[in-house]
């Protein structure tokens, strides 16, 4: 027998490595799902040249006068046909000639349906002669690092740690708990810290591979910028999946069966889903709700990281959200420790 | 930490008991587990705690084990005491719980590497899959196993670290009849080697069978204890007589009679079944044929067979063990 073999802290590292080896739905959670989530929105968001509106006109002189316009398609319904293709999303907006000049139906608060009533409104004008005041000009900027893609994947990452984390200690723990498996250690010599470190260990290797496919994707086939230190990128997901195996230490400290932690589970990571920014940004909240938005550890994980990668900015520019996580690992650990429930 | 290997063990071995336990109390929210048990087990004895669900056995033997916190009492083992030697005493005890579900995707040789990691001093891993009877099963995942397989990893388990004192709580319960005699096997082996078991059993004949000396328990106390041999005699004879008479009515038959025959130790009914305990069959036979017959009874069923540890847990508390 060699030194690992009787290592107590490697073989139940050993073991979890196992244990999620021969787990192919945990692999495919941890791995496949955020390439997949990125793969769909990098398709649904890419940049396109700009988007043609579909509108509607009531007599044919209407749509030739729209159809000018390099923004807008163009076609010939009756006003029934019309409002029937607005209410079922085929146009966005209806022209319908009147006798003292023209009325635009659509919908005032759908920005896409604004952009085609000023396009539409523009082009008619034209069409009738009028003439602009001012001489104008486009300059276009397609900018790497200000697309959605570039956006998302730091949202995902955040997630796919959250996730992975919760997941991977919280349920596992109460399975061995359930099964009466977690009782027959502690009557063995085990050290109990070495039971919980096992776990952070196998999550720190597990996320390196699990960090770098992902982003080694997203930067390959998205090109999304990676414009701060990667070293300190690297510190940030390790500091975000600690915080959050410790949270679902927490989380798994006293609940019995595995359907209770799943419940509790996703009882803590649903207000961080909506509220936290992994798909759009946290501001969007109302100002009341803010300073609770800013203490969830996934908003400061997301922040950080969208810092990181996106502004280039350096972990001092950052401290709030490395504070807001550590305070996160240390409460949660500390109270775990203390309710932990070993049999 | 100082650890006494085997030939140690054996040198020390007549400097006390293996284990003691002095006014143990245990009560949960709603019932008294455990009510002022006084206990003590010789090293190198197969001891047996016997009783119904619900006696107080696990939540006894788990206190044995350090697993829960007695109210009120002393647990002394191997001459430690939990307090102050529990880093020690895990390394000297093998435990097997009732009901652990190794993970099933592990496989045997995998599970044992592991809790081997947990000793300081203990057997190789392919000696404990030969004392298990695993060799075949070694590169298995558990979820393939059987039952019985588990129980015996579970054994095996207990065994990685070589102790001193082994604690089997219910070993075969819920395994078929051939998974069973396969496990006593396992267990007389143990014995052999010297080892001190105490094991907890609801099953009369696999404490008969197995163990030195047995201390039956019921609602949390200690009401018998014993060589099974001894506890046997306790009830009055080595025999018991049971009959039912025709119509029924036990009303019909006289208790004080049957017991003033000579060489009948006691009577008592059971739905309808009398039951007497006699000591030699060749005698007391044709005397109770002859006393029936006075009577002018009429028999419907009749039927004697050894005296068991059932009859002596019958006699001292009036029920069957499969009541509760």
């Amino acid at each position: 027998m060699n030194n690992l073999d009787t290592s107590s802290l490697f073989q139940l590292t050993l073991i979890r490595f196992r244990l999620f080896l021969r787990e192919p739905e945990a692999i495919f959670w941890v791995f496949a799902f955020p390439i997949l989530l990125a793969m769909g929105l990098g398709i649904a968001f890419r940049n396109r040249p700009a988007d043609v509106l579909q509108v509607g006109a009531t007599t044919p002189q209407l749509t030739e006068s729209l159809a000018a316009d390099q923004g807008l398609a163009a076609i010939t319904l009756d006003e029934t046909a019309g409002t029937h293709a607005l209410a079922t999303g085929r146009i966005l907006l209806l022209a319908i000639a009147q006798p003292q000049g023209v009325a635009y139906k659509y919908d005032d608060t759908n920005p896409d349906a604004r952009s085609a009533r000023l396009l539409a409104d523009r082009a008619i004008q034209r069409a009738a002669g009028r003439q602009d005041a001012v001489r104008a000009t486009n300059q276009f900027v397609h900018e790497t690092g200000a697309r959605y893609i570039d956006f998302v994947v730091p949202g995902l990452l955040g997630m796919n740690l959250m996730g992975s984390a919760m997941w991977g200690l919280g349920f596992s723990i109460v399975e061995a708990r359930q099964k009466k498996l977690l009782k027959r250690m502690v009557a063995s010599p085990m050290p109990r810290w070495q039971y919980l470190m096992s776990f952070l260990l196998a999550r720190l290797v597990l996320l390196v591979l699990e960090v770098m496919v992902f982003l080694g994707f997203a930067g390959l086939v998205f090109g999304v910028p990676f414009r701060g230190s990667l070293l300190e990128l690297a510190f940030l997901c390790v500091l975000t999946s600690l915080s959050f195996s410790t949270l679902g230490l927490l989380t798994a400290s006293r609940a019995k069966t595995t359907e209770a932690v799943s419940g509790l589970m996703n009882l803590v990571m649903l207000p961080m889903w909506i509220l936290s920014g992994i798909f759009f940004s946290a501001t969007r909240f109302p100002a009341v709700i803010q300073p609770l938005v800013r203490a969830l550890p996934l908003t400061a994980a997301i922040d950080a990281l969208r810092g990181n990668m996106l502004q280039g900015l350096n972990l001092g520019q950052m401290s709030a959200q490395v504070g807001i996580l550590m305070a996160w690992l240390v409460v949660s650990f500390a109270v775990s420790l203390r309710i932990f429930r070993w049999r | 930490m100082k650890y006494t290997t085997r030939q140690d063990v054996n040198a020390v071995r007549a400097e006390g008991p293996a284990l003691s336990l002095r006014g143990l109390r245990k009560a949960y929210a709603d019932v008294v587990a455990v009510d002022g048990l006084d206990l003590e087990v010789v090293r190198g004895e197969c001891f047996g705690l016997l009783g119904p669900n619900g006696a107080g056995k696990t939540t006894t033997i788990e206190i044995c084990e350090g697993l829960t916190e007695a109210d009120a009492g002393e647990v002394s083992l191997l001459g430690l005491d939990w307090q102050s030697g529990a880093g020690e005493l895990r390394q000297r005890i093998g435990i097997q719980l009732q009901e652990t579900q190794f993970p099933d995707k592990l496989t045997v040789a995998e599970t044992l590497r592991l809790f081997r990691s947990f000793y300081q001093h203990g057997i190789a891993i392919e000696e404990s899959i030969r004392i298990a009877q695993l060799e075949e099963k070694r590169g298995s995942r558990i979820g393939g196993l059987s039952g019985g397989q588990k129980q015996r990893l579970a054994m095996a388990c207990a065994l990685v670290g070589d102790p001193e004192l082994l604690f089997l709580d219910e070993p075969t319960t819920g395994l078929d009849p051939q998974a069973r005699r396969h496990l006593w096997d396992l267990v007389d082996e143990l014995k052999r080697a010297g080892r001190t078991i105490i094991l907890t059993t609801h099953y009369m004949d696999e404490a008969e069978r197995l163990c030195d000396r047995v201390a039956i328990m019921d609602r949390g106390r200690i009401i018998a204890q014993g060589t099974p041999k001894e506890l046997i005699a306790s009830t009055g004879g080595d025999h018991i007589v049971e009959f039912a008479v025709a119509g029924a009515e036990s009303g019909g038959v006289d208790a004080a009679l049957l017991t003033a025959l000579s060489g009948v130790q006691s009577h008592r009914v059971d739905a309808g079944l009398h039951q007497l305990a006699v000591s030699e069959l060749h005698t007391s036979v044709p005397r109770i044929f002859a006393a029936l017959e006075e009577q002018g009874l009429q028999l419907s069923e009749f039927r004697t067979h050894s005296a068991t540890l059932e009859d002596v847990f019958v006699g001292l508390t009036g029920r069957t063990l499969r009541d509760e």
